[in-house]
This record gives C-alpha cells, sequence and structure tokens, in this order.
C-alpha cells in the first residue's frame, strides 16, 4: 500500500477544539509528562524514551500509552503558558490527569489544543505526516 | 454519563462567584473524562498543589483567588517550595522565589491551613473511617485510605485545590467499596520476626510491594504485632512511591483487614506472593545507588516527614554526641513547635542537626552541590527521588546507621542478624 495516499480517519471527541494542523508525532512508547517532557520547551527529555530529543509543541501528538503522574496535568498547563503545547492530542485511552491540565489552561482563557481519541495502531498509520483535525475529529492526512 | 445536581449546575455556572464556578466546572470535567456518574460530598482535602513546578500553576491559584473561592471543607496543605518557618537556607533563584511566595500565599489566602507538611495525619488531620475525602501527596493518600480508613483517590495538582473548593469530588476508584477490596496477597511469614520488628525493613517492604502491586490493592499476610503508625507510615510512604499503589491492607493491623480474607472480600487472590530473605536482600540493595563507598556528605530523614518520636529516638541516639557532617531533621510546624517549647530545638541545631521545615530536601534546592555527593538515608521515598532531584547517589540505612554515620562523617553499618 502506498503510505502517501489521502487517509481520513474520524476520532473520537475527548476535549473540542480546533480545527488545526501540523506534522503528526506519533510516539512508538508511552510516555510519562512528568519528567518526561520539559514543560518549559516542549522537549522529549526522558533518557529511555525512543522520541528522545524530539520536540512535541506545534505537533499532532498522537499517544499510544501515557504513564500516569499526578502532576502530569502541571507539565501540561505550563507547555500551554509556554506556548509550546502540541497543537492537538490524539490518545489511545484518555489520561483524565494530563487531560485535566488542558481542562485548566481552559478555564485561564489560555489557546487550548483539542484532544481526540484515536486506537495506538491507527496512530501508527499518521507518523510523520502533514495532518489537518476538523472540530468533529476527522483526521485527514495529505 | 455524568449528572450533576442542579445546585452543582448552579456553582458551575457562577451563582457562588467565578472562582466557585471555576473550580465546580474542573470537577464536573474530571468526572466527565474518568467516567464518573456523579459528584459526592468530600469531609476534608489535603492540597498539593502549592509546590512550585512552574509560573502557570501560580497564576491559577491566583485566578481562583480573585474569583472569590473559599475551600468548603478542611483543607491541610503540603509541602511548599519555600521555609516560611526558617531553619534550612533555600537555594531559588529570584524569579522562582518569588512565584513561589505568590502561590504559597494564594492558597492560604483560600482559607487552606498553613500545615505545610506531607504527613498531615501526624498534624492533627484525621478524617473518620469510611468518610469520603480529597485527598493530593502520594504518602498521605496512602496512609489516610489505608491507616485511617478513609476514602480517596491520588488528587493531584488542580483538582485537589477544586475539589477543596467545590466540596465534591467525583464518584470513583477508591470511593467506592468495591475497589477496596484487595486482588493480591503478600505473605511475608516467612520472614524472621526480628526483621518484620525492625523500622528498617518497612521501606523495603513498601518498595517491593509498589514494584509488584503497581495501582492494584494489596493485603500484607504476617505483621501481626510488629507494626507502629510510624512503620506504616514508611511502608505506605515508599508503595507509592515505587509504583501507584494507593491502598493496602494488613491482616490483623488495619481497619479494613481484620483478617486476610475479609480484606479479599472472600474472594480468593488473583496472586499470591511470599517474600523470602533473598527478596528483601534484592529491594534492599535497589535502594542504594552509591554502590561500594564509605563516603557520606549528608545525610537526610524525614519523608514522609518525622513525628515528634522519631525526633526523640534521633535524640536518644545521638546522646549528647556532635555530628560530623550535616543530618537534615525534615519536619512540620507541629513538631517543631512542640521541640521550641521545650527548648530543645536549639540542642539539637548546635549538635548538627539541620531542620528542614514546611518542606524537604528533594522538593527545593537546599542540599549543597557537590560533585559525586553521597546522601544517605533511612526513607525509602528520599531514596526513591533524592538522585534525580538532587543530584545526590544514594546510600539507605536504618535510622541508627544514619546518626552512627552523620557522627563518624562516613557510612557506618550495623551486623545484620537478619540477612
Amino acid at each position: 500500500m502506498d503510505l502517501r495516499t489521502r487517509l481520513e480517519l474520524k476520532a473520537e471527541i475527548l476535549l473540542p477544539g480546533g480545527p488545526v494542523d501540523g506534522p503528526c508525532l506519533a510516539l512508538s512508547a508511552p510516555i510519562s509528562f512528568w519528567g518526561g517532557v520539559d514543560p518549559k520547551s516542549g522537549r522529549i527529555i526522558d533518557a529511555r524514551h525512543p522520541e528522545r530529543g524530539r520536540d512535541v509543541a506545534g505537533t499532532i501528538l498522537a499517544l499510544p500509552g501515557t504513564i500516569g503522574s499526578s502532576s502530569a496535568s502541571a507539565v501540561m498547563l505550563e507547555l500551554v503558558h509556554a506556548g509550546r503545547a502540541p497543537a492537538a492530542l490524539l490518545m489511545d485511552a484518555p489520561d483524565a490527569i494530563l487531560l485535566l491540565g488542558l481542562v485548566v489552561a481552559r478555564e485561564m482563557g489560555w489557546s487550548t489544543p483539542p484532544a481526540f481519541r484515536l486506537p495506538a495502531a491507527e496512530q501508527k498509520r499518521l507518523a510523520g505526516r502533514r495532518l489537518t483535525v476538523s472540530e468533529q475529529g476527522l483526521i485527514r492526512a495529505e | 454519563m455524568l449528572e450533576l445536581t442542579a445546585e452543582e449546575r448552579a456553582t458551575a455556572a457562577g451563582e457562588h462567584g467565578e472562582g466557585a464556578a471555576m473550580a465546580m466546572r474542573i470537577v464536573a470535567e474530571a468526572a466527565r473524562l474518568m467516567g464518573a456518574p456523579r459528584l459526592i460530598p468530600v469531609a476534608s482535602a489535603h492540597i498539593d498543589g502549592a509546590l512550585y513546578h512552574g509560573d502557570s500553576g501560580t497564576l491559577f491559584a491566583e485566578k481562583l483567588v480573585a474569583g472569590g473561592a473559599k475551600v468548603a471543607v478542611r483543607s491541610s496543605l503540603n509541602v511548599g517550595s519555600l521555609a516560611p518557618a526558617g531553619c534550612a537556607a533555600i537555594r531559588l533563584p529570584p524569579h522562582e522565589r518569588g512565584m513561589a511566595g505568590r502561590m504559597m500565599r494564594a492558597y492560604e489566602a483560600m482559607g487552606c491551613e498553613p500545615s505545610w507538611t506531607c504527613a498531615p495525619y501526624q498534624a492533627g488531620h484525621r478524617p473518620a473511617r469510611g468518610t469520603d475525602v480529597a485527598w493530593g501527596e502520594s504518602n498521605a493518600v496512602v496512609f489516610c485510605n489505608s491507616v485511617l480508613g478513609a476514602r480517596t483517590n491520588r488528587y493531584g495538582d488542580f483538582l485537589d485545590i477544586a475539589c477543596a473548593i467545590a466540596g465534591r469530588a467525583p464518584d470513583y476508584g477508591l470511593h467506592r467499596p468495591e475497589n477496596r477490596l484487595a486482588t493480591l496477597l503478600i505473605d511475608v511469614t516467612g520472614l524472621s520476626l526480628g526483621l518484620r520488628r525492625s523500622d528498617v525493613f518497612y521501606p523495603v517492604l513498601g518498595t517491593s510491594l509498589g514494584r509488584t502491586a503497581g495501582s492494584a490493592v494489596a493485603v500484607i499476610e504476617g505483621l501481626q504485632s510488629c507494626t507502629s503508625e510510624d512503620r506504616l507510615k514508611a511502608l505506605g510512604a515508599a508503595a507509592a512511591s515505587a509504583g501507584g499503589v494507593g491502598l493496602f491492607h494488613v491482616a490483623g493491623v488495619t481497619p479494613e483487614a481484620p483478617d486476610a480474607t475479609t480484606a479479599l472480600g472472600g474472594i480468593p487472590p488473583r496472586e499470591r506472593i511470599a517474600l523470602t530473605p533473598a527478596d528483601v536482600k534484592a529491594a534492599l540493595a535497589g535502594l542504594s545507588t552509591a554502590g561500594e563507598t564509605d563516603r557520606v556528605d549528608a545525610v537526610a530523614i524525614g519523608s514522609p516527614h518525622l513525628s515528634l518520636a522519631e525526633i526523640d529516638e534521633v535524640e536518644q541516639r545521638m546522646a549528647g554526641r556532635r555530628l560530623a557532617i550535616p543530618l537534615y531533621a525534615n519536619t512540620g510546624r507541629h513538631v517543631l513547635a512542640p521541640l521550641e517549647a521545650k527548648g530543645r530545638r536549639r540542642p539539637l541545631e548546635d549538635a548538627g542537626i539541620v531542620f528542614v521545615v514546611d518542606t524537604c530536601v528533594v522538593v527545593t534546592p537546599i542540599l549543597p552541590e557537590l560533585d559525586g555527593a553521597v546522601l544517605m538515608t533511612n526513607s525509602g521515598k528520599f531514596a526513591h527521588y533524592a538522585p534525580g532531584n538532587t543530584g545526590y547517589a544514594v546510600t539507605y540505612g536504618s535510622l541508627g546507621e544514619c546518626v552512627e554515620s552523620a557522627v563518624a562523617g562516613r557510612l557506618v553499618r550495623e551486623a545484620r542478624a537478619w540477612i
């Protein structure tokens, strides 16, 4: 199959927002935002993570899993405040603590990325491609 | 599907001010994301959110204050990044110091008690068995659930204060009795009684429990007549830092476990693990990262914060001797005040103890920056976090070994009959 063909996927809305576009950074392993992502720069700093050194800012960030930390929400809020948050989140399973950072950012009146649910297997098909995501969760890869 | 009461909806719409509305909306959104069907009233809160991680947290707290938010229930505060009660010097840069101070004042302005301790349960905040509460700080959560038998999930940043203001929490997880039953049985009857009755065992057992259980609920068999409150405190703190443990039971000791069968709800455990002396030895070795060295630059005790009984023991073991290296004693105002009143603080400081009050050495920069430095501790939680947060390698030992090493200025080991 030609991976460069146009692709359309429908994702469930977790937190509404958008439309947004950006390159898809599809992580190949679960991540803990606390201690795994630098809240000031958006860089992945977990020494053991396969995507270490990549920058989540402005990406459509696809998360196959998250490792729960009760401070993940603080890291997410700090990323939004610093202008280094992803443009949107695609999550295999909703992580309420991580998403709470976005809920609080919205309450602060800050521009907040939307979040959608998309199975890990489908996330892989989007890796590295440029995406647009509609408010209804329609994902298009060019 | 989440359903809010008319009163909750009115609060979220702003009937009691914008701060109260913001808090109720955050609790409701968290409930929706967690799949909770409703909110439940909570009797108290313990707030971990006043520790500075970045400016956004300060701005959030100040927005709540500006919106007139006040806590609806008794709310104690966990450690902050500064030490308003004095003692150890903190090396935070000026901007961070200013923002951390503003954050601490904002939480106090909302009516939270300036307890500034990670052991609120030893500072007079002990919710009754069976009551629903919203607590943050993993060691406080596990103590509250396991030792007091009150019910809380692990409430993290933002949600803890939002629940305290709303007086509500999402009805899910450990608030529900069916999720409090053990599914895992850990049998320690194969270990010597001497080991089970030693303080040094409990952080080791906790580390092993955290690695094995993850976030599952375990019941431990074989600790009847071996535990004390401070030992259960050390066990829970180590378990909550090594894994996601929010609740454990100890058969014949903790309130929901008159025996293992009751804690398991009469259902056979999904898994049964018998700890061997070799398992304990491996978990013990895993707590130290410094390797074979007798170098010790500093000793830190008190994670969770020391009780008065633990300070008594330090004082007895020092027996009037001076320390060659600093011993950082992390504790709260609830312990420092009675020490001060009895005239005991100054002599301990003159002998080389550095009190760290309202905060602790792994959450804010207190330890001096030294190349290749080694920290000795009797705390499983310090052993877990110190290497990443302070840059110090760790040597784990008993309280006796910590005091003797501080006196000698190098590692001193006791004979260990039980290994």
